[in-house]
């Protein structure tokens, strides 16, 4: 499978990543590159096989339901490029 | 050069309880080695003041007789490993002055083992490299050098962790390890470099790249001291959900254990095309060398390792693409402004990220979108089942498996590959183990005919760490490396 | 609120197709995957664990007590329990998630398919079926009003456990929406998973409408969010309906589209926000393995359950003989059913007789009173205790009924018992003959002429002497023991 320029923009768009025209073309280049390569995965018959997530997992560990985090705005905070009111601050978002 | 800097983790360790040194004057020849070799860029951020009043305690202590493991022990900080008040960056531009409010698990252990912190070592960009040399910070160069003279590649992404072990800028590290992360730079600059069982060591407070696939690990100037900083490192931690509720066994007697009559696997996949020539001679002698001390050496077959990468390079990217989406100029780290919420998004991560970055967070983003998650994540997750699996079966006829770390010694920064593709070849002999949630190791096995290391890999059976000592501590034996501190 | 299951519209009638996606936030001290607080109105971003910033490097790890509340709902919605569920990560950039990503649980939720049995105002029972229950995380709250520019964000809430609960597109009416919503609230709110306070949004419905000529296939649909009460809900399907039609009428197309509901304009419109072509990527989420339970621990769940609403209002039919409504109201709502019981417990003799009286008075006068003053059960200033002590007062014969409702607004406005205030405002019946018998032989002298005419067979003045006796002594005497008397002196 390859990848057009549309598709690119569009996958883009997705992970929130701006390309300007002049990076387009290139990265279409290198993203091909790469899923070519990946498409010897077709050579191998999966037919029978189950997806892998995860290995060497064999339980979820349950956490007590117990209050002992938070009650830090100041460390939450403290790296936050801008603060307002004890809160984080993005341009307005229109819902 | 002061003589300090070139002992081991071991002897230092010796030589602080036997008062031969203070810890103040081992970490002040340390930080005099590091304002020496500024240009080799080992670390992004020093922290001289912290390390010595870490220094000064740990005197006090040995003076009490109170030394814990790792009393006094200068050590580099791979810098995706979230440090309390000391900016942790991961290499990459968007984490610009992040500052954590808390410490990673890994580096709690450490600071609780008694070690001191010298700095956080440079890294490929959000650890997306086998060079360091995509890290925002620069490259980082390889003390090691070829005849031409040319820099060379450290390897990576704990280029930084490698480079300041190598070349006395630090007693022994800590790195991460997606795909080989740990191995390749410790090949790479004769060092010794483990990738731990996944789930050996607590992730927590790691910068994440890949959550399947992560790990933590020391890289050091010998078995010895591996054994002594993984103790430290290893255990569980209720705070990490995928960390094994595992005691953690002694390393350090494994490595008198010897491999009389352990099975060592050869896997024919691993002679690949391109491997050097010296490669594949150094790999035979280090069979030789486990047979002549008693091992069994077996011809095994992993038939699925030719998919590794291509299963690697579709699982990590889209583990990635979601990991790196909490970077977005909001809650801390690099924004640049825009005019919407969106604009804001696209400007902080566009500037953010480096290019290898953008282009493995749009292939991950790509291979879980709507249409495509059957054809490359499921079938890639597919495929790791069978690689797992081939291990699994391999594990049935031997112990542990000896393969060669990288197909080539370090290249130098200026032949660098442009094609991605080309690239990633460089991890093709240590992606399967991270696949397969395999402990590896990787140890100085000689020189390649331009005089640059070369490493040995042991693969073994998952939370069997202490098969790599005993078979590794066998190949240091016989190969007697010299490092590029003692040379 | 009527139950239309059809819409006329110009080309005939239209069938209604309605599901429902309920969020409702698990009753926890913590969050689902940190040890942050969950308590609602707190100082903004008070309650944030680094893991609900989506810190570098901070890592999930679940509440036991979130998935034990996600297994006994699944229970109560007569659910299958799914020994081995996974969580995947949602993803898409929002200002008010952190992450980039929601955990949730896509492919294999912790609870699969149930149904619940909703009774409709006719009486009528209809089952719907669920789809499935997950676990995920709430997100934070974006604050909009406070700049003219910019939006503030409060991570108070992002992190805390939600149960979505989707039912089957089989609900066919605004009524049936509202129905199923109401009796879902009531079944969480029993076993105590959640608050079900949907102003403040422990309980959002998403709704999903579309509209077909009977028989057809499902036509698009639209998904209308921001419903934070069951009359809203009414409105937004009525209007949704009559929106589509009238675009299909006109020969337009539905989009398949996130509307908002304009709660003011009673109306939905486009989300902005979700303009963009969603695309989740839907993926395991790699830091958590498989959620495992056991089928001993379901079962103890099940074991502990507590008594439905169902099953508590067919305990009511058959032990006192209420009535099928009368029941239906009382475990309409988790705390009537509980004050109804509570008042059970004090009420002596323990009958049918007396239970009947007891629901029609906490159905007419305690609700009249609450709705009067716009006040939930849990504030009544008439305790359990006190209408059961007011139901033995009129049981024992001690006031009438008439009094009884005198006596029941002195104990609104005091908080004292019945017996208290019957004894300080002397309203005990007077069933003492010879008292009685003086004032009958008073009046039956002041009204000669009367009583000659009902001798002479005016019978219906028998009326006019009850009241004039009952008036003169206030109300206090007893009416059976009144017309007794009445009747052996008139007909001497």
């Amino acid at each position: 499978m390859s990848l057009d320029q549309e598709a690119v923009k569009r996958i883009a768009t997705l992970a929130r990543l701006k390309l300007n025209e002049d990076r387009i073309g290139p990265m279409q280049q290198d993203l091909n590159r790469i899923l070519q390569f990946i498409d010897q995965l077709n050579e191998v018959d999966t037919s029978q096989v189950e997806a892998l997530a995860g290995v060497n997992m064999s339980f979820m560990p349950f956490r007590k339901d117990v209050v002992n985090e938070g009650g830090d705005v100041e460390k939450i905070l403290a790296n936050a490029p801008e603060v307002a009111c004890n809160m984080f601050v993005v341009p307005k978002v229109v819902e | 050069m002061n003589e300090l800097i070139r002992l081991t983790l071991v002897k230092v360790k010796e030589g602080l309880r036997q008062k031969k040194f203070s810890s103040v004057e081992l970490t002040k020849a340390y930080l005099a080695s590091m304002e020496r070799h500024k240009c080799m860029n080992t670390y992004i951020l020093e922290t001289p003041e912290l390390a010595l009043e870490r220094a000064k305690e740990s005197d006090q202590r040995l003076a009490k007789g109170e030394e814990r493991p790792l009393e006094g022990l200068p050590l580099a900080i791979k810098d995706n490993f979230c440090t309390t008040g000391i900016q942790t960056t991961a290499g990459t531009h968007i984490l610009k002055g992040f500052k954590p409010p808390y410490e990673s698990t890994v580096t709690q252990k450490l600071k609780e083992g008694g070690a001191v912190f010298l700095g956080k070592a440079n890294m490929d960009d959000a650890a997306m490299g086998s060079t360091t040399t995509t890290s925002y910070y620069g490259s980082t160069i390889n003390p090691w050098k070829r005849a031409d003279g040319k820099d060379l590649t450290p390897g990576g992404s704990s280029g930084g962790s490698a480079a300041a072990v190598a070349g006395g800028l630090a007693v022994a590290a800590i790195g991460s390890d997606t795909g080989g992360s740990i191995r390749q730079p410790a090949a790479f600059s004769g060092i010794v470099g483990v990738k731990p069982t996944y789930g050996r060591c607590s992730r927590w407070g790691i910068v994440a790249f890949a959550s399947s696939l992560d790990q933590a690990g020391p890289l050091t100037r010998d078995l010895r001291d591996a054994a002594l900083m993984l103790e430290v490192m290893a255990g569980h931690d209720p705070k990490d959900s995928t960390s094994a509720l595992l005691e953690v066994p002694s390393f350090e007697k494994a490595l008198i254990q010897g491999v009389k009559g352990l099975r060592v696997g050869i896997p024919k996949e691993y002679r690949i095309e391109g491997m050097d020539e010296e490669t594949l001679k150094i790999w035979e002698k280090g069979a030789e060398w486990l047979k002549e001390a008693g091992a069994e050496i077996v011809e095994i077959s992993l038939p699925h390792t030719k998919y590794s990468l291509a299963t690697y390079y579709v699982l990590a990217p889209a583990e990635a693409s979601s990991n790196l989406a909490r970077y977005d100029g909001v809650r801390y780290g690099l924004r640049i402004p825009g005019k919407t919420l969106d604009e804001l998004y696209e400007n902080t991560r566009s500037e953010g990220f480096g290019a290898e970055v953008q282009r493995r967070i749009l292939i991950g983003t790509y291979v879980l979108s709507a249409g495509y998650y059957d054809a490359y994540y499921l079938k890639a997750q597919k495929v790791r089942r069978l690689i797992t699996q081939d291990f699994e079966v391999a594990f049935q006829k031997v112990d542990v498996i000896l393969t060669p770390t990288t197909p080539t010694a370090a290249f130098a920064l200026d032949e660098k590959p442009t094609d991605p593709v080309v690239m990633y070849l460089n991890d093709v002999l240590t992606v399967p183990a991270n696949l397969a949630g395999l402990p590896g190791i990787s140890i100085p096995a000689g020189l390649s005919k331009e005089g640059l290391p070369l490493g040995f890999q042991l693969i073994g059976p998952a939370f069997d760490e202490n098969v790599l000592f005993r078979a590794g501590r066998v190949l240091e034996e016989a190969a007697a490396f010299k490092s590029f501190l003692e040379r | 609120m009527t139950n239309r299951y059809f819409y006329e519209g110009a080309t005939g009638p239209w069938e209604l197709v309605i599901g429902l996606e309920v969020h409702a936030q698990i009753v926890s001290k913590s969050k689902l995957f940190s040890g942050a607080a969950t308590s609602f109105g707190a100082e903004p971003n008070t309650q944030v664990s680094f893991v609900d910033a989506a810190m570098p490097g901070m890592l999930p790890v679940i509440n036991e007590v979130c998935v034990e509340q996600a297994v006994k709902t699944g229970l109560a919605l007569n659910a299958e329990i799914n020994l081995v569920s996974i969580f995947d990560r949602k993803n898409y950039f929002y200002a008010d998630l952190p992450a980039g990503y929601q955990i949730s649980q896509f492919t294999r939720p912790i609870v699969g398919k149930g149904y619940l049995d909703i009774e409709l105002e006719d009486g009528t029972v209809r089952r719907i079926g669920i789809t499935r229950l997950h676990l995920e995380q709430d997100a934070g709250k974006s604050i909009h009003d406070q700049h003219p520019e910019k939006s503030y964000i409060d991570l108070n809430r992002a992190g805390v456990a939600l149960m979505e609960i989707v039912s089957e597109p089989e609900i066919r009416s605004a009524e049936e929406a509202a129905a199923y919503v109401h009796k879902l609230r009531s079944i969480v709110k029993c076993l105590g998973t959640c608050d079900g306070n949907m102003d403040q949004g422990s309980m959002r419905v998403d709704v999903n409408v579309s509209v077909r000529k009977a028989g057809a296939a499902f036509g698009t649909r639209a998904e209308i969010k921001n419903v934070n009460s069951i009359k809203f809900l009414a409105q937004a399907v009525d209007y949704e309906a009559e929106r589509q039609i009238a675009i299909l009428e006109d020969g337009g197309e539905i989009l398949q589209e996130t509307r908002l509901f304009d709660s003011v304009r009673g109306t939905t419109r486009p989300m902005r926000s979700k303009e963009h072509a969603h695309d989740y990527r839907y993926f395991p989420d790699p830091d958590l393995p498989p959620l495992v339970i056991e089928a001993a621990w379901v079962e103890k769940i099940r074991q502990g359950l507590p008594e439905l609403p169902d099953a508590k209002k067919a305990r009511l039919i058959k032990d006192y003989e209420l009535s099928p409504y009368d029941a239906s109201v009382l475990v309409s709502e988790m705390e009537i059913a509980t004050y109804f019981e509570e008042a059970l417990k004090s009420l002596k003799p323990l009958t049918s007789k007396t239970a009947k009286l007891l629901a029609n008075w906490l159905i007419g006068e305690v609700f009249g009173a609450l709705n009067r003053e716009g006040i939930t059960i849990g504030a009544s200033p008439v305790s359990p205790a006190h209408l059961a002590g007011l139901i033995i007062q009129i049981h024992e014969g001690i006031i009438s009924g008439k009094i009884a409702k005198e006596v029941f607004v002195l104990m609104w406005e005091s908080g004292e018992g019945a017996a208290t205030l019957i004894e300080e405002h002397g309203l005990k019946q007077v069933s003492d003959d010879k008292e009685i018998l003086t004032i009958i032989d008073k009046i039956l002298s002041e009204n000669a002429g009367m009583v000659n005419a009902y001798k002479a067979g005016k019978e219906k003045l028998f009326g006019f002497f009850v009241g004039q006796v009952m008036k003169a002594m206030a109300g206090k005497a007893n009416p059976e023991l009144v017309n007794q008397l009445l009747k052996e002196r008139l007909n001497s």
